[in-house]
């Protein structure tokens, strides 16, 4: 690694951290409950959420640490945790 | 993506990162951030890696108010514009970078400081801070046979900051996404200093699960034990109101830190609803 004069580094890298891997519980969208307001959105301190075309979220589960904030604050109920089995 | 990145290492479910991502949407690109040491930076900026996607730089612990300054009048003289902010936790705002803080209120600078407020030293294992409220037990100020916890009320930072007769300081919780937005917006349209402190939950230290980071930001709020409000130019002008005010039981009941309270310290509860009760009393909050 080469050392930038003054400890420079390059802005945004953390992307390399897959923090998913942390995950104990996943949380599953229901596109047919889902109401399209973002708040899951607004609320994620991931700010993993992603919105498709049609407005639906998507959590970028490289990143999703499974905190469960969008489960616990979906208006609609659309969003379900649920244990993730790994290998 | 925000102006802030993915793959940060902050605990699950905590509030600093929501506030972070707000804060910078609120600022924009064209913004210069300092941060001191605590959780932000060290979860934002692991050598060789950065979280930030404007310029940022790191702090000591108790000086990020002076490198603001310096930053500020360093952009003057070079006839140059960007939105200079601190963004800093508790302890290095309230505590230990207060003198310097003070010193740029003092002397006026374009700078806007943010502090994340969750209530005590979390990266070095949730010491308590001025900011730590009454009755809540941290690893300096324990629960035990002979404590109920921090003895002190939390400090009133903001009145602090409105004391230099700076033109703006305001309160925000991350339970309130689009006022943080706002009031950063505001801040930025403001010259000179201006001094905005933010409720940011953290799971870790307050021993709750990371679900419940909004509801708590929110409960806090709505039990007036965190009034949220704005200061122009030392006159209270505008206070978030509550339309029905919840007992602070309901607040504290979901935290670790204040479990405590209600096995030997019932009596605690009473002083901590006379200070909510006072708050209120104080901005106005019910209606
Ligand atoms: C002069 C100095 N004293 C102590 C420390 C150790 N230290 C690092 S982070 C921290 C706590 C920071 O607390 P706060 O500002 O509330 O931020 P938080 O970690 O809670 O987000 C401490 C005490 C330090 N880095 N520098
Ligand atoms: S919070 Fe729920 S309803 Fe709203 S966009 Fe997200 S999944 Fe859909
Ligand atoms: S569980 Fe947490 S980290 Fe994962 S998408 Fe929901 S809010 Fe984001
Ligand atoms: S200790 Fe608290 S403030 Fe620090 S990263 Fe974890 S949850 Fe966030
Ligand atoms: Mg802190």
């Amino acid at each position: 690694m080469k050392l930038l004069p003054g400890g420079i580094v390059k802005p945004k890298t953390t992307v390399a951290n897959k923090t998913g891997a942390w995950r104990t519980f996943i949380p599953i969208y229901d596109e047919d409950k889902c109401k399209k307001c973002g708040i899951c959105e607004t609320f994620c301190p991931e700010d993993c959420i992603s919105v498709d075309e049609n407005e639906f979220r998507h959590p970028d589960y490289d990143f999703c640490k499974g905190c469960g904030i969008c489960a616990e604050e979906c208006p609609a109920d659309a969003i379900e945790m649920k244990y993730e089995e790994k290998e | 993506m925000s102006l802030f990145a993915q793959g940060h290492t902050a605990c699950g479910g905590c509030g600093m990162p929501i506030a972070v991502k707000l804060v910078l949407g609120g600022s924009g690109e064209n913004s210069i951030v300092v941060s001191p040491t605590g959780c932000l930076e060290v979860t934002s900026t692991r050598y060789p890696q950065s979280a930030w996607g404007v310029p940022w730089i790191h702090s000591l612990f108790e000086n990020a108010a002076a490198v603001a300054s310096g930053i500020e009048t360093a952009l003057k003289v070079k006839g140059k514009k960007a939105n200079v902010l601190v963004i800093g936790g508790d302890g290095a705002t309230v505590d230990i970078g207060i003198r310097a803080l003070s010193g740029m209120f003092e002397r006026g600078h374009n700078v806007t400081y943010v502090c994340y407020d969750n209530e005590a030293y979390m990266n070095t294992g949730v010491q308590r801070s001025g900011s730590t409220p009454y009755g809540a037990s941290a690893t300096t100020s324990p629960a035990g046979k002979l404590s109920f916890g921090e003895d002190k009320p939390k400090k009133d930072t903001p009145a602090i900051a409105a004391a230099h007769g700076i033109p703006y300081v305001a309160t925000a919780s991350v339970g309130y996404p689009k006022d943080i937005v706002k009031k950063v917006k505001k801040a930025q349209e403001i010259v000179g200093p201006k001094y905005i402190q933010i409720l940011a939950p953290c799971p870790t230290g307050w021993r709750f699960d990371g679900s419940k980071t909004i509801k708590l930001a929110k409960l806090a709020v709505e039990t007036a034990l965190f009034p949220v409000y704005e200061i122009e130019n030392g006159e209270i002008t505008k206070v978030k109101k509550i339309k029905e005010r919840k007992p602070v039981e309901e607040y504290l009941k979901l935290q670790g830190r204040f479990k405590h309270l209600f096995k030997e310290n019932k009596d605690q509860i009473e002083v901590i609803q006379k200070m909510a009760d006072a708050n209120a009393e104080k901005f106005g909050l019910d209606g």
